[in-house]
């Protein structure tokens, strides 16, 4: 199949939408089909041959604050010129509600297009606000997809109609293999945590109060913690005793992130709730360490009723201590659940999930092949 | 016939009394030029105000315009719409400062007048899929002269401001001296605030 990706955010910086089109763009071409990304594109970087830049993106005041898009007649006409050249089975475009390329392309377009909503911010009222100037665009759309419930919430709220929800994949390949950091885990032990330390529905407090019990019983056992938040203040919470066994990383990048996965002995997960997901969770699985975590809805049935993973009961850091010590005692228990957490964790992986996109190309196609469309750019191809 | 000691203490008395009325002469009439003044500041935030809500008013209806390719639609809606709810002085701010931002990036576009006449030769310029919507059916001002609308309303925002702010200078001067305040001529008229915002208006190609 000949896909035509199309991604609505300035290639050059990082973003979750464009993180998500890169590894999908991936995954569709390790399927074997063939894959173009059109995408702004700020600077004369190397790009792989699959990614088209459609030229600068302009700063301009959108929702709120300032947002790099792509507009005008002059990307409308490159997009049209893509199409054109690109003969095309299938558009798959981003973020379509988005005032960028994505929302041209469905305008320049005829043929059989789907269409990727990853916005959940139901605050947002610039979609309802250019709901109007939307509508004609995105009617054409003929498959629409949302990357998770709150995201179809806000397209349901405000453009009407529903959406198959596709999670996000979990770039598995990017976390299998990475260097401990320096000095980690250590003789003693470690235990990780990654997370908003400030966010208390992340469950560090849990965790910390089961350390004054481990770290007491154990004397050489340390606790590993990246993420944002106040260092000073969860340091305080720490008895002074153990303060130097608990190693604030702060916020950490993608590689140092990868790294922390591979440097502990137990990666924790102590949410107290609220996590659709679980995205950490599904990363610590691709990196195959031994994850212990709360018994909530979402992680019970990503860890597959604890058999990739050891649960405990939530927001209790005496079980928390229980699950911790019957894993650090136990090698071969580790080794076991991190061989069960990179099963297990594959069900999220790019590859299927890209399955199931394709999936929703090939509904859409069936109906069009009735009808005998092809995607085409209407208007001259310049 | 006044007899000489009491025109002694009498001719410094008139002088006094001369002296009185001559200085409420000059306070009432500092007290009407504050006044004339606090109702310039308002006469102009009156039309500033309309032409803020003018430009927000055509730079909907050029969102609108079938003529426009969606993405610049949807950033104009969005801009135009931000600012019409921004209700508080230093919200409202920002949000126009925004909608100027926005209209200078569409209009400045290259390509904007080209594909604004290409699409109105058109008749509809291809916003709608399928059958080819005949020209002249929308019922929505030529491009052009939209455009010219849109133009001068930018203009007049700039235009409008700049008297404002020049009002606003005015009394604020006529208020700072010592006399007023002692006096409290101002009454209890809110001191006038500055508007500042981004009114540069954006720079129209050669429409042809």
């Amino acid at each position: 199949m000949r896909i035509g990706l199309v991604c609505p955010y300035t290639w050059d910086v990082p973003g979750g939408v464009q993180q998500h089109v890169g590894d999908l763009a991936e995954a569709l071409m390790d399927l074997g089909h063939e894959v173009s990304v059109l995408t702004p594109c700020d600077s004369e970087t190397e790009l792989p041959a699959h990614i088209v830049p459609a030229g600068r993106a302009i700063p301009v005041p959108y929702n709120g604050s300032v947002a790099r898009l792509a507009f005008g007649f002059r990307a409308a006409a490159r997009v049209r010129r893509w199409i054109h050249e690109g003969g095309f089975d299938v558009l798959h475009v981003h973020e379509p509600a988005a005032p960028s390329l994505s929302l041209l392309a469905c305008w320049v377009a005829d043929g059989p297009i789907v269409a990727t909503f990853h916005t959940s911010n139901p605050r947002s009222r610039a979609m309802a606000v250019s709901a109007a100037a939307l509508r004609t665009a995105l009617e054409k759309i003929n498959g629409r997809i949302a990357v998770s419930e709150a995201a179809r919430k806000t397209l349901v709220e405000h453009l009407g109609g529903d959406a198959v929800l596709i999670p996000n994949g979990v770039a598995v390949r990017r976390y299998e293999n990475a260097r401990p950091l320096e000095g980690w885990p250590g003789d003693g032990g470690a235990i990780g945590f990654l997370g908003r330390m400030d966010e208390p529905r992340k469950g560090l407090p849990v965790l910390l109060e089961a350390f004054e019990t481990l770290g007491r019983r154990r004397p050489g056992l340390r606790l590993l913690v990246a993420g944002p938040g106040d260092a000073a203040e969860v340091r305080e919470r720490v008895s002074a005793e153990l303060r130097d066994r608990v190693v604030l990383l702060g916020r950490v990048d993608e590689a140092d992130k990868i790294r922390a996965y591979h440097s502990v002995d137990v990666f924790c997960a102590p949410n107290l709730g609220g996590e659709s997901f679980g995205i950490v969770l599904t990363e610590a699985m691709s990196a195959g360490a031994p994850i212990v975590a709360s018994d909530i809805p979402a992680f019970r049935s990503v860890l597959r009723e604890g058999a990739a993973g050891e649960l405990f009961a939530v927001g209790d850091p005496m079980d928390l201590v229980r699950a911790v010590e019957s894993l650090l005692d136990d090698p071969e228990r580790r080794v076991a659940l991190s061989g069960a957490a990179r099963a297990a964790v594959r069900a999220y992986d790019w590859a299927s999930v890209a399955g199931d996109v394709v999936g929703v190309y090939e509904t859409v196609l069936a109906g069009v092949a009735a009808t005998g469309a092809v995607p085409a750019a209407h208007g001259e191809g310049e | 016939m006044i007899p000489g000691v009491l025109s002694d203490w009498l001719t410094p008395l008139i002088a006094l009394f001369a002296l009185v009325v001559l200085f409420s002469f000059y306070i009432s009439w500092r007290a009407t030029r504050l006044d004339r003044l606090h109702t310039r500041v308002e006469t102009a935030h009156a039309a500033l105000d309309a032409a803020l809500l003018r430009r927000s008013a055509v730079v909907l209806e050029l969102a609108s315009a079938s003529e426009l390719e969606p993405a610049s639609s949807v950033l104009l809606a969005d801009a135009a719409g931000q600012a019409r709810r921004a209700e508080e002085q230093g919200r409202r701010e920002l949000a126009e400062s925004n909608l100027s931002r926005a209209l200078r990036a569409v209009v400045e576009e290259p390509g904007f007048a080209g594909g604004m006449s290409d699409a109105a030769a058109q008749g509809g310029g291809g916003v709608t899929a399928g059958p080819i919507v005949p020209a002249g059916t929308s019922g929505e001002a030529p491009p052009a002269e939209l455009l010219a609308e849109v133009e001068s309303a930018a203009k007049r925002v700039h235009i409008a401001r700049r008297f404002y702010n020049d009002a606003v200078a005015a009394t604020r001067e006529a208020r700072s001296s010592r006399l007023v305040r002692v006096l409290r001529l101002a009454g209890r008229a809110p001191m006038p605030d500055f508007f500042e915002m981004d009114d540069e208006p954006p720079v129209f190609p050669p429409w042809g």
